[in-house]
């Protein structure tokens, strides 16, 4: 029964497929990739419009107002009007546009995004694409977002949006690399870079009790944090939204952009959140594993989708309580400590395979890092040196 | 099934690298080349080749061709005028083509039935490069790590 229920979309998809078992090989290919597509498109899409009014009313209860309360119960048929006014909009190209780019930007980012999504497994047996890389898969694919950014940015042919792709490729690169060597813990930790043989790893529990999920590790941890705060950066969100600040260059890459094509945008954002989301919960927070054996008997996905919301919940509360950071400041905190420290990582992981992967090694990688940051904290402090800002290029 | 895979991706990618090397607007050039890039990659998915192909999409589109945009953006303005054909690249480009082709006819393993090859793991390249070719490896390495030494003394401001 439990397995039965845990299963469920495993057994429907292969139920679904029974009904083209005659054909010839590709089209019992193609049919099985559309129906992960389809799967895929209708889970994401309605948990974006859930997140897009969820979000307004997190952050308006956490500021004291109602939020969102006119249409449907709750306000819950929010995003349905959302998508009516969006698509009923003038979409405005402006007259000396790239026309060709400038369409093809959002259309790129949303693609991308949705790629991304795809090698995220969500349950048990449950990752649409199983391909021997699927952590580079999910990098190499996600790099292309730069361009789509960038190709926003000057199709638009207006000094704000080409503004604000510069910054966001500046941001997106920076903090890049952290994202990446913050994973590299976790594929050395596992000798594997599949997501599924990443989960597997981690399905065991400690003394019974504790999950072993990678988070509960010292390298873990602050490859957690590491990790958690570039995808921060790399989706755009407050407080690294500097591409997009509206206060400073209007709407950033997108200030070109109106209707449908907006929102399209908007989508892409969110989607690349929950892909990161989910890359985390899978890398870190042990997929789609139950954090006590007890509670086993509830189905894979549920626990996936739980750990997901939780992450989402801190990317709402982070927006409703920080305010933007400088350009500068960010730049600083990516080179000088987010990098260092994702190297700390890599090598405190190889401190406790060889410490014995047990309760040795996990004092021993944690000495290296607390070591590595306290002395770190000590050279990056700039309390004392607080000065007037010198503007180099611009005086 | 896999040879009508292969003319779509061989047009797609062809077709990019022409429009590439055509286009007068250099934005629209770069974004072709990428095309191009991106059909090559898919050649190497074609062949079972995964991590070649990723590290192509990852390397080329990711950091190559932002880079390539970017200098682009930076450098000059006059993208609209048209320049004369430069007749010593054609030579050149000539000249190479010639050679490769040469040296494909010449190859014996044309005529050869290619053997059966398991596609390679990741971690068998990583074993690979951590053992026979760690020399190598080390010594890109201290390249890669010079070069990003040196991007960053170039933009290092000055005390004065």
């Amino acid at each position: 029964m439990t397995s039965a229920l845990d299963q469920i979309f495993v057994h429907t998809k292969r139920w679904l497929l029974s009904w083209v078992a005659g054909a010839p090989d590709w089209v019992i290919q193609i049919t099985s990739s559309l129906i992960n597509i389809v799967a895929l498109l209708a889970v994401f899409l309605t948990l974006f419009a859930l997140m897009s009014v969820l979000e307004r009313k997190i952050l308006a209860r956490m500021q004291n107002r109602y939020g969102p309360n006119r249409v449907g119960p709750f306000g819950l048929f929010q995003p349905v009007a959302d998508g009516i006014k969006m698509l009923i909009k003038e979409d405005i190209v402006p007259a000396r546009a790239d026309k060709v780019v400038h369409f093809l930007a959002p259309v790129i980012l949303a693609a991308v995004a949705i790629l991304t999504l795809g090698v995220i497994p969500y349950g048990r047996n449950m990752a649409p694409v199983a391909i021997n890389g699927g952590i580079l898969f999910f990098f190499a694919v996600g790099s292309a977002t730069e361009l789509a950014v960038f190709m926003a940015g000057w199709a638009s042919n207006n000094k704000f949006s080409m503004l604000g792709a510069m910054r966001a490729i500046a941001q997106m690169f920076s903090y890049e690399l952290p994202l990446i060597i913050a994973v590299l813990p976790v594929v050395m930790a596992v000798g594997s870079l599949v997501p599924d043989t990443i989960i597997t790893a981690q399905g065991e529990y400690t003394l019974g009790v504790v999950p072993r999920w990678f988070v509960f590790t010292p390298w873990g941890a602050a490859a957690f944090i590491l990790f958690f705060v570039s995808g921060l950066v790399e989706s755009n969100r407050t407080p690294f939204d500097v591409p997009e600040g509206e206060s400073e260059i209007v709407a950033g890459h997108m200030t070109e952009y109106s209707g449908f094509k907006y929102a399209t945008f908007f989508m892409a954002e969110y989607l690349g959140m929950f892909a990161v989301s989910g890359l985390a919960v899978t890398l870190f927070l042990g997929g789609w594993h139950a954090p006590v054996r007890v509670l086993e008997f509830v189905p894979s996905y549920v626990w996936f989708f739980l750990k997901l919301s939780a992450l989402l919940f801190v990317y709402i509360w982070l927006r409703a309580t920080l305010p933007r950071m400088r350009v500068d400041q960010m730049m600083n905190v990516a080179w000088k400590f987010m990098l260092p420290m994702a190297f700390t990582c890599v090598i405190a992981t190889a401190v406790w395979h060889y410490a014995g992967r047990g309760l040795r090694g996990w004092l021993w990688s944690l000495f290296v890092i607390v070591v590595v940051y306290s002395l770190m904290s000590i050279l990056l402090d700039t309390r004392r040196k607080f000065a007037p800002r010198v503007y180099r290029f611009a005086e | 099934m896999n040879s009508i895979v292969f003319i779509i991706i061989s047009v797609f990618t062809l077709a990019g690298a022409l429009a590439a090397a055509t286009l007068p607007n250099l934005m629209h050039a770069a974004l072709c080349l990428v095309l191009a890039l991106l059909g090559l990659a898919s050649f190497f998915f074609l062949l079972g080749a995964e991590f070649v192909g990723l590290a192509l999409v990852f390397i080329y589109i990711g950091a190559v061709a932002v880079l390539i945009v970017f200098t682009i953006l930076l450098t000059r303005r006059d993208s609209k005028e048209h320049y004369g054909i430069n007749w010593s690249g054609v030579l050149i480009a000539l000249a190479v083509f010639a050679g490769l082709t040469w040296a494909v006819l010449k190859t014996p393993s044309l005529s050869v039935v290619p053997p059966q090859i398991r596609a390679l793991t990741v971690k068998q390249i990583g074993q690979v490069l951590m053992t026979g070719y760690v020399w190598p490896l080390q010594c890109v390495g201290l390249l890669l790590t010079a070069a990003l030494i040196g991007a960053l003394v170039l933009v290092m401001e000055e005390r004065r």
